[in-house]
């Protein structure tokens, strides 16, 4: 293989050179470098985290729906959470709080980030590994000890934290406010000082790889929009995290300290004086919020990414409207910077800059519908193979509608008063984002399955999964929205206990149950997932016949990806059904001498030596038709 | 041809080096997000404000750490010149620099504490002060950790591309805190 010393650092090395590195079990499956693994480990991972918040979310609804009956198995599960079998009202908010947390930031931003940056970046791009895979590697594992932290705070004594996962102070600030803001709290705070330390470790490193090690050929303007939208991620992670590291920072100050930048003037238990002046808890809500805002998008942008890659490849059709694809997502990650304030409607903000970020959210549903129209002008008649994949694509573009139409409800100011905290908002951010998010991370588990354990999944539990999954998403949160108009609050523990919210108690029973259903259909995946990865169908190179590099790699894993030379990349990713070509894909490697007949004056923007073969074949063509 | 792809993960050096310039752009992002945050607090009541006058240790310790990017900057020329001697005489130079800028930010925040402006304070404004400095001096820290690593590291025989990435990395850190630094006292200056 002498074609790989194209690298001409050839410099001597002494003492660093061990020599090859022998295959372990440790530095294989645990403490591996290999950006292929550490995929799967926050895919993994991610996935455990996902039922174990799936499993919290069945906790509280049982007591949304059931506020006045007890359940001894409760009790034998939870213990003191849950005395006599019916939960205990600080734990029903520690519940929330850790759903959300875990939801939002360990399942679709690390879940899903870290697995499909780290799988996709460099198998797309054509790079053998990451610019750091040390760090790389750092980052998931300071992503499990996170991981570690926020579960421990189950076994404490007093519950994890309670103050929901936006963790506004004085809840969080003051260690005596309620049982959540003690110890749990603590641990939530630490959790997530190593959770961004991984984020940020994560992400610089693949801005770096992106920006620097693309293979030959391959120009930003030929990068698959999955690599785009990581990208953009990355680099709204690398931007708003630290922000939210200030935030915590001078939220640690507050509790541990005694400094006041949040508190002021609180009684605690009606005497007990604090000695905290002058704090402005509004000052943390415009610090998380700036991440907060940012962090939404990381969560969708991924997964919007990932679908316009299922989609193209499944209609067998150019992804449409490429390049508004890119801007929009670009618009997309500078708008988020500055809309923060639709989250503080209700601070007391000046209505004047109330006003501006009403217009700067409002702005923001632009790119975002440009999206939306592109992926439906993608399926509009294109050859359309129903994968699962492809199913959970379509699922998140109709999650990501019907969620969004609300965001603009939301993001008037004078609506917003009305609708602030109530459960039009928890129907809002579930459809736009958590469901959205999550159907697009299943398809790209379903998708890229194949290059991640090279084996198939079964295709009919697929079918049950995603309509189980699809119906069940709509039957829980649609009706949320109905409650939110009639002003029925988040985050409260029973509703039968106020007079005009007794009535929907039908509604939240029925919620309960279709969240179980939903529930349940995840044992239709994780069966699927499991069984695949040991028993499935082996799968073939290029399953899907797509045109990204991936699918040029060996169906087993190798270390550096390519055995050979890295291929050299010609084309844009989206030659799907190219009139005149001979199959209805044309891989990114082929160049394009050897595609004559499909080949479009188009194709040669900046190449005029190009243009010109071109125009000479084309002449050729036409005068022997003539002939003929 | 395993050996073959593990020496070109090893010697990808430039893109580390970019690694550290998204750092160093995190970094920011992390003062930029404290320094609004006094912005909005001292926006939020008339009576929220520095209100005092800034110790004149920060005067002393801005010109320190000025000197301490000069002779970081004739290090990486040195390194560059192939002159091992001289480069860790001025990476020596500037880690007794940086120490120093270290003590005399601690000698502002014991002049500080001895005026009544504490830390844990009614008026955030001031502790605020603590916590760019506070923040300010662990990144100081944590660029003399890499100082005295690249230090260290020429001493021993190693090659001279590697020598010269670690030269480089940080120079650019400590450029940055540098920067950092000038950028924090020029706002509170401002917002005296
Ligand atoms: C079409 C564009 C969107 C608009 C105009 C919009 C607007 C809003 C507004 C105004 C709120 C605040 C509601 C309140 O608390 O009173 C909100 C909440 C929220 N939005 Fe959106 N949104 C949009 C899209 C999205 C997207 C794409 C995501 C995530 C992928 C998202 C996630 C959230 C979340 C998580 C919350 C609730 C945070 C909380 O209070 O816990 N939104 N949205
Ligand atoms: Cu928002």
């Amino acid at each position: 293989m002498s074609t790989l010393t194209v690298h001409d650092h050839v410099v001597s090395h002494h003492e660093e050179d061990h020599g090859h590195h022998k295959a372990t079990f440790l530095n294989t499956y645990v403490f591996s470098m290999d950006h292929k693994m550490i995929a799967k480990q926050f895919l993994i991972t991610g996935i455990a985290m996902a039922f174990i918040a799936m499993m919290l979310s069945i906790l509280f609804r049982i007591q949304l729906a059931y506020p006045d009956k007890a359940f001894p198995l409760m009790e034998t599960l939870l213990g003191r959470f849950a005395p006599g079998g019916r939960l205990d009202s600080n734990f029903y908010l520690a519940l929330v709080t850790i759903h959300g947390t875990i939801m939002v930031f360990f399942v679709l931003t690390a879940g899903l980030s870290g697995t499909f940056a780290n799988l996709l970046i460099p198998l797309q791009l054509g790079v053998r590994d990451m610019a750091s895979p040390f760090m790389n590697m750092l980052s998931y594992w300071f992503f499990f000890i996170a991981c570690g932290i926020m579960l421990s705070s189950f076994f404490i004594q007093k519950g994890p934290a309670s103050g929901g996962w936006t963790i506004y102070p004085p809840l969080s600030a003051l260690p005596k406010a309620m049982p959540g803001s003690g110890l749990g709290m603590t641990l939530w705070l630490i959790s997530m000082i190593f959770f961004i330390a991984s984020q940020l470790m994560a992400g610089i490193n693949y801005v770096s790889t992106i920006l620097n090690m693309r293979t030959k050929g391959m120009d930003l303007w030929k990068m698959p929009l999955s690599v785009w939208a990581l990208f953009l991620t990355a680099v709204l992670g690398v931007l708003s995290f630290p922000v939210l590291v200030a935030g915590v920072v001078l939220l640690v100050f507050d509790r541990s300290f005694g400094t006041s930048f949040y508190l002021s003037e609180i009684v605690l238990n009606s005497s007990q004086v604090q000695p905290f002046e002058g704090g402005s808890p509004i000052l943390f809500q415009h610090l998380f919020w700036f991440l907060g805002h940012p962090e939404v998008y990381i969560v969708i942008m991924p997964a919007m990414g990932i679908s316009s890659e299922v989609m193209s490849v499944n209609s067998r059709k150019p992804i449409f409207g490429y390049h508004a694809m890119v801007y929009s997502l670009i618009g997309i990650t500078v708008l988020s910077f500055i809309v923060w304030g639709h989250h503080m409607f209700v601070t007391g903000m000046n209505p004047f800059l109330g006003g501006v970020f009403m217009i700067t959210t409002l702005i923001i549903a632009v790119p975002s519908a440009v999206k939306t129209f592109n992926w439906l002008a993608t399926l509009w008649r294109g050859n359309i193979r129903f994968t699962s994949a492809m199913l959970f694509a379509i699922g998140m573009v109709s999650f990501f509608i019907s969620g969004g139409l609300t965001g603009i409800f939301l993001g008037n100011a004078a609506l917003d008063i009305n609708l602030h905290d109530t459960y039009f908002v928890v129907a809002h951010f579930h459809l736009v984002m958590g469901s959205a998010a999550i159907f697009g991370m299943l398809a790209g588990v379903y998708h890229w399955f194949p290059k991640m354990f090279g084996r198939m999944m079964n295709e009919r539990l697929g079918y049950l999964h995603f309509w189980l999954t699809f119906i069940g998403a709509y039957l829980v949160f649609f009706p949320m929205h109905f409650m939110g108009l009639d002003g029925v609050p988040r985050r409260y523990y029973a509703f039968t206990e106020f007079e005009s919210m007794k009535q929907w108690l039908s509604v939240n029973t029925f919620i309960t149950w279709a969240a179980i259903m939903s529930a349940l259909a995840q044992l239709a995946f994780l069966f699927n997932f499991v069984h695949s990865i040991f028993w499935g169908k082996k799968a073939p190179q290029n399953p899907w016949n797509a045109n990204t590099l991936e699918w040029t790699t060996p169906v087993e894993h190798i270390h550096g990806n390519w055995p050979g030379e890295i291929p050299t990349v010609y084309r844009w990713p989206y030659d799907y059904s190219k009139p005149g070509a001979e199959h209805d894909f044309i891989p990114q490697t082929t160049p394009l001498s050897e595609t004559m007949s499909s080949n479009l004056p188009h194709d040669f923007e900046d190449n005029p030596i190009g243009l010109e073969e071109h125009s000479k074949w084309t002449s050729t063509q036409k005068s022997n038709e003539e002939v003929k | 041809m395993m050996a073959q792809i593990q020496k070109e993960d090893r010697y990808n050096l430039a893109p580390k080096k970019f690694n550290m310039w998204i750092f160093i752009f995190t970094s920011f992002m992390f003062f930029a997000a404290l320094t609004s945050g006094f912005i909005v607090y001292v926006g939020g009541s008339k009576a929220h404000g520095i209100n005092i006058k800034l110790p004149d240790a920060f005067m002393y310790s801005t010109g320190v750490i000025l000197l301490s990017s000069i002779t970081m900057f004739l290090a990486s020329n040195a390194a560059k010149a192939l002159d091992r001697g001289k480069q860790q005489f001025y990476l020596m130079a500037t880690i007794f620099l940086g120490v120093a800028f270290f003590i005399i930010q601690l000698s502002a925040w014991s002049y500080m504490i001895k005026n009544g402006v504490y830390f844990s304070n009614p008026n955030a404004s001031q502790s605020f002060i603590y916590v760019f400095t506070g923040m300010h001096l662990l990144h100081i820290f944590a660029g003399l950790l890499l100082l005295a690593n690249t230090l260290w590291r020429s001493t021993r025989s190693i090659e001279q591309v590697k020598n010269l990435y670690s030269v480089q990395m940080s120079s650019i850190f400590w450029h940055f805190v540098d920067i950092i630094w000038i950028y924090l006292y020029v706002f509170l200056l401002l917002n005296q």
